[in-house]
């Protein structure tokens, strides 16, 4: 990304000394780690597990420590059906997310309910988590739910650190 | 069928239960006997109690909703036998005005929560079973029975209401 230029500068002879704004360190630290936690819920979780593993390697975007805790985490990818049931208890998990937090919603199913437009699918997460980024597919393809990562990403980077944000309507 | 001779499970079902006994039916190898409801426990206790019979393993309870019949619903028991190696399909017909059966837990204690999703999904209720709450919806569900032939597909609005996000949390 051209922040960090380690090398260069130092051969040089210069002091290693950058100008830049600390809101773009910040962020540039905030997407570098994000810290996935698994969310399966149904086929497009394979996907995810295809992801992180060695073939597609997700640690390259910097998102490769999957976690099974919210506590331990601020990325929340929500792949495959979310049924009424289970929606209560996603919501209860994102809460105990620590800020800043970020979602996904993977797939068709949990972006609008996809084919399942019955009385116990939920017609998209986003109903009752806000989400940042949509990945379609049925099931998204591992390069896609990447695309869905770099552009969340390009999203952090938007993001302001130090200014109040607007806050964050609440569905 | 009229010509073809009667299995011979079917036909001692037919001979130890003349009255209980509707119907039999073989398709593809596959044995499915109708009885009369009332008779539905006495006969599934013969299933696994007679040593000719001794089907010992209970595989599937289900249920089929026949919305423009008289006695609107059937229950359907699978069971099998692991040493005898065969295995019988028992179905009974069930009114919707009076929607219950014997439970088979008594004999078969894996028909728990089998019978149980039955009642949850299509409302009919097991005389005697133990614990006879809902399986896959929560209890505190009030729009009916999902699997009968007239609940709407999409439900009567219970995936579009979150209560838990007006408890403050977060």
């Amino acid at each position: 990304m051209g922040l960090i230029q380690l090398g260069k500068p130092e051969k040089d002879g210069d002091l290693g000394v950058m100008t830049l704004s600390l809101e773009k360190v910040v962020n540039w630290a905030r997407k570098g780690s994000l810290w996935p936690m698994t969310f399966g819920l149904a086929c497009c979780a394979i996907e995810m597990i295809a992801a992180a593993s060695s073939r597609y390697d997700i640690d390259r975007y910097g998102a490769g420590v999957f976690r099974a805790s919210p506590r331990q985490s601020d990325l929340m990818i929500v792949a495959g059906t979310v049924c009424r049931r289970m929606a209560p208890v996603i919501r209860k998990i994102y809460d105990q997310m620590p800020e800043p937090k970020y979602v996904i919603s993977m797939g068709s199913c949990a972006t609008s309910g996809n084919i399942y437009d019955s009385y116990s699918v939920v017609q998209g997460v986003d109903r009752f988590i806000p989400v940042d980024i949509y990945v379609p597919g049925c099931p998204p393809t591992p390069e896609a739910l990447f695309d869905g990562i770099l552009k969340l990403q390009d999203q952090i980077m938007r993001k302001r650190v130090f200014t109040k944000q607007p806050e964050q309507v609440r569905v | 069928m009229e010509g073809v001779s009667l299995h011979h499970l079917a036909a001692r079902i037919q001979s130890q239960f003349p009255e209980g006994f509707i119907k039999a039916k073989e398709w593809r190898g596959d044995l499915a006997v109708t009885v009369r409801r009332e008779h539905l426990h006495e006969v599934c206790r013969f299933l696994h109690d007679d040593p000719a019979m001794d089907f010992d393993y209970m595989v599937h309870v289900s249920s089929v909703d026949w919305p423009d019949e008289e006695e609107r619903f059937e229950v359907v028991y699978e069971v099998y036998s692991i040493r005898k190696r065969h295995r019988i399909r028992v179905k009974a017909r069930v009114p919707e005005h009076d929607c219950e059966v014997d439970s088979m837990t008594d004999i078969w204690r894996g028909a728990e929560f089998m019978e149980r999703e039955v009642f949850d999904m299509m409302g009919i209720r097991f005389r005697q079973h133990p614990d006879l709450r809902r399986i896959l919806m929560p209890d505190e569900y009030h729009e009916g029975y999902p699997l009968r032939k007239d609940f709407p597909v999409q439900g009567k609005g219970w995936r579009d209401t979150f209560e838990f996000l007006n408890e403050g949390v977060g």
